[in-house]
């Protein structure tokens, strides 16, 4: 039987349902565009297979219904002394980040994530891989976060 | 206020650089310029000192085009003026160069035009280098560069006088551990009053000062396992296949042209070795009380510190051609990137032990992780270099299953967490094991995609400062996995809490 990873014992904060949104928002164009490109060679170039756009319709979809799904398995938590994080399903992630390794804060927002209220987190740390962002926060609540997580890192403060 | 001597140059008041600096920066296109100038009028000065050859080739040239319009007086005007120039501008930036060494900082302001002042603070040293080029050698002057972390963020001290370089390094070492007590300074050293008896003395006097540490601790590299390292390289690997496909080629085809076209690529491969080989002469590793120094170089010669808690990880590692000899060879990451020093391969120092046995690989590890001091020679990081996994080696070995994904080394495939570091036992043809020191971890991740899931297996990534290595292990059982990764981050956050490698003699005398 395939094991799955998990923390036991982690309640995990999850961020703002409104990124579903977002998500489904941005993936619109690209959905989109898609259609109408394989309408159009369906309409220029009938030797097209239809098996193969149907083949890229299905894929279209799953990850369309996945959405949710992936958003939903976003999730951080403040521990005593450092942060956890973690998303994906089929490609799972966790990472620790000890507060005294915390090197800065960034808070992004696109067009889209502003006109629905939501901010992005990051987190860098002296080493390039850490590489966690949190999407989909409430803008309060991402500059909450932020101040906290910066007064933490200031007093766990180390050396490199 | 003179830089060549042993003069106090850590006194806090600030002090110029050797006087010679601008001619040694820009020595290489001074010759360049005589060069071309002394070839130029080659036949004339000939002409000068025997001139019976009265006769030369008779073309028209500036100087006898201006001897023959009777400009001497102007062209004399014209090359004092811009000599005068020259001498100003150099004499003025050598003015405006200075610098100064506090208790907490370094500070440097250089510019005549466009000023710069670059303040470093000295408990966020990363190491010291002394860089020693030939023709500064010759001068007895020597490159000081403090590297902090970053990239670009190295503060250049060039040209000190030579002498005056190894005691600043001393002082600044002794300022940013925290130290209180004055170095003994070494008197005892007759200076030698003959200008040309120093110089001497000084090129020929040994890359490491013997005072400096104890001989026992010193890994010197072998001349003979040298050059044997370079022909067993994987860059050999490359050359013997790519001449294989050249031969197979120009057979076939019969046309010799192909034979050319390999040229410039062996070229470049035969300086490759050789920068390599030139760059790895008269190495040495020894511990010195302010941490690591590593020191290379036969007629450009340089040597780096690296204090105590500076090493992000190491490597230990051996490729396939020099397992039946059994050499190996030790890489590190550290957190500064030095513009001007490229180390034993041109990367950069990350190489800290070039070839190797494991008598040598075993001494460069103790001089690198202190904890091996307490160990008695049983800890993981030793026993773990080539042996296989077996239960009660101290490691966590990857299960029977992982054989899927790695067939020849599922058996060695492990991780240990010993008392002060994280080791990763890897790789079974290609041999290797990551030390992590725990204080040194940024932060960890777990993974698991669908391969991984698939066969309940999950890989865990320890993140440090960008480097040669990448410690991470793949193939954990996933139990172990969540486990180690608990573990691993527990650990971090005490050693980093405990971490006082920043100011590493603090308290002591």
């Amino acid at each position: 039987m395939a094991e799955r990873l998990d923390l036991a014992g982690v309640e995990w904060q999850r961020v703002s349902s409104k990124l579903i949104l977002a998500e489904y928002l941005s993936a619109v164009i690209p959905t989109v565009v898609f259609l109408v490109g394989s309408w159009f060679f369906g309409q220029v170039a009938p030797f097209t297979r239809p098996w193969l756009t149907a083949v890229i319709a299905v894929i279209v979809v799953i990850s369309l219904a996945l959405i949710p799904r992936r958003v939903r398995s976003i999730g951080y938590k403040l521990r005593d002394d450092d942060l956890l994080f973690r998303r994906g399903i089929m490609f799972q992630r966790f990472v620790a980040v000890p507060y005294g390794r915390m090197q800065l804060v960034d808070i992004n927002r696109g067009p889209l994530s502003r006109a629905l209220g939501l901010s992005e987190l990051k987190f860098v740390t002296a080493a390039a891989s850490t590489g966690i962002t949190i999407p989909g926060m409430p803008q309060s609540e991402a500059e909450t976060l932020r101040d906290k997580i910066v007064a933490l890192a200031e007093t766990r403060r180390a050396g490199l | 206020m003179t830089a060549n001597g042993t003069a106090e140059l850590a006194d806090g008041q600030w002090h110029r650089l050797h006087p010679a600096s601008p001619l040694l920066k820009g020595g290489l296109a001074l010759v360049a310029v005589l060069g071309v100038v002394i070839a130029n009028l080659r036949e004339r000065i000939m002409h000068l000192f025997i001139p019976i050859t009265n006769e030369f080739s008779g073309e028209e040239d500036p100087v006898d085009f201006i001897v023959a319009n009777g400009l001497i007086g102007w062209a004399a005007l014209v090359l004092a003026a811009l000599l005068i120039v020259l001498i100003a501008g150099f004499y003025a930036s050598w003015r405006m160069h200075t610098f100064r060494i506090t208790g907490e900082a370094v500070e440097v302001r250089s510019g005549i035009l466009f000023r710069t002042n670059r303040k470093a603070r000295l408990d966020r040293i990363q190491g010291i280098n002394i860089v020693r080029p030939m023709f500064a050698r010759l001068f007895g002057a020597a490159k000081l560069e403090i590297n902090q972390a970053g990239q670009d963020a190295n503060v250049l001290l060039s040209y000190l006088g030579s002498a005056a370089a190894d005691q600043l390094r001393v002082e600044i070492l002794r300022l940013a551990s925290g130290s209180r007590s004055p170095v003994a300074r070494d008197d005892s050293e007759v200076q030698s009053s003959n200008f040309v008896e120093r110089r001497v003395n000084e090129l020929l006097a040994p890359e490491l000062d013997p005072n400096l540490a104890p001989p026992e601790s010193v890994v010197k590299l072998d001349m003979g396992r040298l050059i044997g390292s370079i022909l067993l390289s994987n860059v050999t690997l490359v050359v013997v296949m790519i001449g294989i496909v050249t031969i197979v080629a120009t057979v076939m085809s019969g046309e010799l042209f192909i034979l050319l076209t390999m040229i410039p690529a062996a070229i470049s491969i035969g300086g490759y070795s050789i920068r390599r080989f030139t760059k790895s002469l008269r190495y040495s590793i020894a511990k010195t009380p302010d941490g690591i120094r590593v020191g290379y170089g036969l007629l450009s010669i340089s040597n780096e510190t690296l204090p105590p808690g500076r090493i992000h990880s190491i490597r230990v590692s051996q490729s396939l051609l020099w397992r039946p000899v059994g050499w190996w060879e030790v890489k590190v990451n550290i957190a500064s990137r030095s513009a001007t020093n490229k180390g034993a391969d041109g990367q950069g120092m990350t190489t800290l032990l070039p070839v190797g046995d494991r008598e040598d690989v075993r001494k460069v590890l103790e001089l690198a992780l202190p904890e091996l001091d307490e160990a008695n020679g049983r800890s993981p990081i030793l026993t773990g270099i080539e042996t296989k996994g077996f239960e009660g080696d101290g490691f966590s070995n990857s299960p029977r299953r992982a054989i899927a994904i790695r067939p020849f080394s599922w058996r060695r495939n492990g991780f240990a967490i010993t008392p002060r570091s994280i080791v990763l036992r890897k790789g079974a043809i290609w041999r290797q094991l990551v030390v992590v020191p725990q204080p040194r971890i940024q932060s960890i991740s777990m993974e698991q995609g669908p391969l991984l899931r698939a066969l309940s297996l999950a890989a865990v990534k320890l993140h440090t400062v960008a480097g040669p290595i990448t410690a991470d292990i793949g193939a954990l059982g996933v139990r172990d996995a969540i486990q180690f990764f608990e573990n691993a981050s527990a650990v971090a956050i005490d050693a980093a809490k405990s971490d006082r490698t920043h100011r590493w003699r603090d308290g002591q005398p």
